[in-house]
Order: C-alpha cells, then structure tokens, then sequence
C-alpha cells in the first residue's frame, strides 16, 4: 500500500525519467514551479490536472521541445536538460501530441517510415528503400499494429481523425522506444476507439514506461499504476489511482466537475 | 497481440507489388508524353539549328538546372533562395579562374577536368555555408538572407579586381577539348547539357523519395514532430543547401562555358529574382516545372521583343510580358504552369465522367 508512494518519492538511481526541481517560465508566468518527479523504467504512469495545470508543458519540457528555465531532467541516468530533442529521442524517449502534429502530404506508410528511420542510422541517405529494407519491414509491421494497413498508401490529410490519432500512436512506437509520453491519445475518439487504444496502450512490452495525460478517467486509471495530480504548475498530489480517486481534496478540485 | 514483436508480417514481395512500386518510383515512365518530349529532345540536333539548340534549348536546360535547385529547395525544403544563381555564378567565376582565359593574370590556367569539379566543390561550399547562414531564419528571412548574399556577391564582384576582375569580368574562358571533340561545338554542348539537365531531372525525383528527400519534405510540413522523431532538422535543411548547390553549380560550370565569359552582370540582383520568376512560373512542386518555366522565359525574352517592335512597342518592355505573364500565371494557379496543366486535365476527366454518367443516366 504505502510501498508504492515510497516508490514515487525515492530518489532512483535506476530511474526511467528524473526531474529536479524543474520550472518553465513564459515571461513572468510560471507554468511549472519546482516539479520533481521519479518515475521507475516501464512504470505506466497518469498525468491529471485541469487546463492550464502544466501537464503539457512538462511534456514539452521533457522532451526538450522547451527547454526548462531552471532544474533537471535525467533519463535512465544520463542528464538530458540542455540535449535537443533529437538527442533525448535517440536515447528512446517518445512522445505523442494532443493535437495530431503528422505530414498531411505524406502516406501513412511514409511518416510511419520516417518516425523509424528518425532513430537509426541513415537519416541522410540518397539511396531509396529497396524491397528488403529492414526498415520498410518495421514500418509495416507498426502499421499493421495500428490497424492502418488498409490506407497505407493514403495521404495522411484524407485519414479520419481517429486514424489519425492512431498513427500519431505509431509514430512514438517507432525504433526501440524506453518511456513514452502520450499526451491526450483518446481525445475525440469514439467509445469502440477508445477500446482499441487501451487495448495497445496495455499490450505494450513490460519494460516500456509511459506517462499519458487523459482527461477520461476511465481510459487513464485502467491503464496506469500511479497517478500524478497537477495543479497551477505544480505536484498536488501522487498516488495509486484508487486513493488518488478517492481523495477528497482531489474530488474537489477536478474529479467533482465529471463524476457527478 | 504483441505490439512491436509481431514481425510475422513479411508481405510476399509479389512482382506485381514489386512492379507497382516500380511505377510510383518513376512515373514518368509511364507517361506517353514524357517519352515523346524525351525523344524530341534527342533528336533535337536534327531539328533545330545552331541558334535553336543553343540560344533556346540549350539556355532553357541551363537556366532549367539552376532553377531547379531552387525547386528543390522551395519544393521539398520550403526554403525560398534567391542565392541560387549566385551559387551558379560563383562556380562559373572558379572555372574562369582556375581553368584558362584571355585573362591570364587572373586564371590559374588550370586543365578543365581540375578547374570543373574544384569550381564544384568550392560552391557547393558557398552554397552549404550560406545555407547555414539561413536556416537559422524562416520563410521571409530566409529570402532577405539569401537576396542579400546574392547582392553581396554582385557588388563584391563588381569592386574585386584581384579574384573577379571587377566589372568588365573574365572572357575568352576556355572549354573543354578532348577526345577530338570541342564540347562548346553546338551538337556536342547541347548533348552535355541536355544529360547535365536528365541527370539532375532524375537525380532530384529520385532522392525526393529517398529516406534524405523524404525526411526534408517532413522537415517542410513539421520541423517540430521531425525533432520529436530524432532528425536534426537544421542540420537537413544545411544538407539540402549543399545538394542544391552542388546541383546550381553544374549549371553555372555550363553556363560559363555556353557563354564563355563571365561577368558580374550575369549575378546581378535581378538575374538572381528571374531563377524565382523561373521556378514559380514553372511550379515548384515537381522537379520538371523549372524547365517549363525555364523555356517560356527563354522564349519570351527572345522573341518578345520582336514581337513588341512588330506592335511599334518598345522592344525593351519585354519584361513587362515576363511580369505581366508571372502575374497572370500566379493569380491563376497556385503551382505555376504545372499547376494550370493538372487543374484543366482534372477538369477534362471531371467532363468525361459526367458526360459518361450521363449516358448511363
């Protein structure tokens, strides 16, 4: 019971994702104040808080798109606060967008192709894929496993917005992935959608962790083992989901307004 | 099932598959037309006559490539740069002063196949250096960059006398002679530009789907979700610059020895804004729209003026109709000349359909 907050606070020399003390300022706005979170390798991980609590702010920080204005960020050790985000994304950290950031001039086999030659060797080649490029085969398979098969040859601009969402999904599953960040995967996907995002979400390989922002309740805490609260740019609250739900200051502040 | 572990997908490389990606990899291949301007622009010699095959074909091939670079750049990279012609001019001047000329203190007298592929390198790394200069700027920047490196160059070849000879410029540059054969010779040069031109052609439609090509065209459409998949989006871009250059610098090597001199003229501000006017007019989302836009060009600055004396105008006012055509074809078309081609063959297949349906009807 209390083995998995000592978890969550223990300071993890084997830990997946570390931050220290992380806070971004935009200008005199603070959107992260003095966050610190652990998080263990293939730990699966929610992110809760109401607009503007800094969730995806943190993912930004994260993966480097912004940098943090002051603290650190270690993954799997090493220190990647002043990296690019190329250089974290290398080292097997992902990440998906809340709102789908895909080529909508480009095959869905194409950006699948290029999410999984971004994390190997060869970025710049002249020379085009042959029939038997290891790289053509990974892509297939990844987009067999979002169910994208049947519009492979499509460009992503004519997708549905739920294949697109799926796609974005393949996109950060490309290369040999250690910790994903999923920001808002289900939203607007439909009830039979949601079914199948869980089912991948949870079919993932055990040594993968994940963060995932979700607003609904009932894909986030099926498929994590702790939960972060946030609030105002700050930590408020970290727990298994069952106390997180059942915490009264919690109910009030976010879990009140959708479960009543 | 098993994400990322299911690697029983190996889908049977049937030759039909192998045949269709075959043809999406080159679709000029298929295309009747294409072969048809293929085989008038080989047997070109028999049709036209010296002033033809160069002043026209050969002009259209050349100005074609440096266009093209921009194209490819513009096209794929979303970058517009207005250095392009400079590039060009740059690696036309290192052939005149590394190669031989009748200005001997200037060139080194340099054998032509040591002067061509050092002119090459060395613009491909002006082109690299000035590429790098731009990408850290986006879209209007990046033309002020750009146009202001093209300026830079024309005003220091202008006031250089030591390297460029200021404004009178390098003449009587040599070409190439060897194996017998004088390449500057109309038959034999419009041959080397034409395969100069097929080679960049295929050359930029070929890495345009390659992973280099493929990931500069995501850079385009989402230079953040590219960092976010691990590609070092500036360092592609920079590497688009070096090809383009690379690819703009065989056209300056081939028009330095069309014209066998060089000059400051030939960088001047405006001919670096004419490649623009070139590549636009032409459509700059696939790699044969510079050569259509090339060849109207050429054709209207040839014979406008003719046409305007005729009309008891002005012959200089050719460039209005240049303008006056950049105009009407950008008003029109969002993708040049190609782009008015695709919306009339959409409208005529539109046609057929309904008038097939109607007869079903």
């Amino acid at each position: 019971m209390d083995s998995v907050a000592q978890r969550l606070s223990a300071v993890g020399a084997g830990a997946a994702l570390e931050l220290r003390g992380v806070t971004r300022l935009f200008g005199a706005l603070a959107a992260l104040t003095d966050v610190t979170i652990t998080v263990r390798p293939g730990e699966r991980r929610a992110v809760l808080g109401s607009n503007g609590a800094g969730k995806t702010t943190l993912f930004n920080c994260i993966t480097g798109d912004f940098p943090p204005s002051s603290g650190t960020i270690r993954f799997f050790g090493e220190d990647i606060t002043q990296f690019p985000p190329y250089e974290r994304i290398r080292r097997g950290l992902r990440r998906t967008y809340q709102i789908s950031a895909l080529f909508p001039g480009l095959t869905v086999q194409d950006n699948v192709y290029l999410a999984c030659r971004g994390v190997s060797r060869g970025r710049f080649s002249l020379l085009r894929p042959g029939q038997n490029d290891a790289l053509m085969h990974a892509t297939e398979t990844l987009v067999q496993a979002v169910h994208l098969t049947a519009v492979k040859d499509q460009r992503v601009a004519e997708l549905a917005h739920g294949q697109q969402r799926q796609l974005e999904i393949a996109l950060a599953l490309a290369g040999a992935p250690r910790f994903i960040l999923f920001d808002e995967p289900a939203a607007g996907l439909s009830p039979t959608e949601r079914r199948e995002l869980i089912e991948i979400l949870t079919s993932l390989p055990a040594h993968i962790g994940y963060i995932i922002i979700e607003h609904d309740m009932d894909v986030a805490l099926r498929v994590v083992e702790s939960v972060t609260m946030m609030h105002n740019g700050r930590i408020f609250k970290e727990g298994p989901p069952r106390e997180i739900e059942s915490d009264p200051e919690v109910q009030e502040l976010y879990l009140g307004a959708g479960h009543e | 099932m098993s994400l990322l572990q299911s690697t029983q997908l190996r889908a049977e490389p049937t030759a039909a598959a192998a045949r269709r990606a075959f043809i999406r990899a080159w679709p000029e291949l298929q295309n009747p037309a294409a072969w048809l301007v293929a085989l008038i622009l080989v047997i070109m010699p028999v049709i036209a006559n010296g002033f033809f095959l160069i002043e026209i074909f050969g002009t259209t091939l050349i100005l074609g490539i440096i266009a093209l670079s921009l194209m490819f750049l513009a096209g794929y990279g979303g970058m517009v740069s207005l250095m392009q012609l400079t590039i060009a001019g740059f690696a036309g001047y290192m052939v005149a002063v590394f190669g031989m000329s009748g200005n001997a203190n200037i060139s080194l007298g340099w054998p032509w196949w040591l002067a061509t592929p050092m002119a090459l390198a060395l613009a491909t790394l002006f082109g690299t250096l000035g590429g790098a200069l731009a990408v850290r700027t986006e879209g209007i920047y990046t033309i002020m960059i750009t146009l202001a490196i093209g300026a830079a160059f024309y005003y220091f070849t202008n006031q250089n006398w030591a390297i460029f000879n200021g404004h009178t410029g390098i003449n009587t540059v040599a070409t190439p002679n060897f194996w017998g054969v004088d390449w500057r010779a109309d038959i034999a040069f419009y041959y080397v530009t034409l395969g100069v031109a097929a080679t960049c052609y295929f050359a930029v439609q070929y890495v345009s789907r390659a992973p280099f090509g493929l990931a500069l065209q995501g850079v385009r459409d989402n230079p953040r979700r590219m960092a976010a998949l691990g590609f070092n989006t500036n360092a592609h871009r920079i590497a688009a610059y070096a090809f383009a250059a690379f690819i703009a610098a065989l056209g300056g090597v081939l028009q330095v020895w069309n014209y066998r001199q060089i000059s400051p003229g030939s960088v001047s501000v405006g001919a670096c804004i004419d490649v623009l006017i070139i590549a636009v007019v032409g459509g700059i989302t696939r790699p044969v729209g510079p050569f259509i836009g090339a060849f109207i060009f050429v054709l209207l600055r040839t014979f406008a003026i003719d046409l305007l004396v005729k009309f008891g105008l002005d012959g200089n006012r050719f460039r209005l109709l240049i303008g006056l055509g950049f105009l009407a074809i950008v008003f029109w078309s969002s993708d040049g000349v190609i782009g008015l081609w695709d919306q009339w063959r959409r409208s005529g297949k539109a046609a057929t359909t309904r008038s097939g349906g109607g007869r079903h009807g």
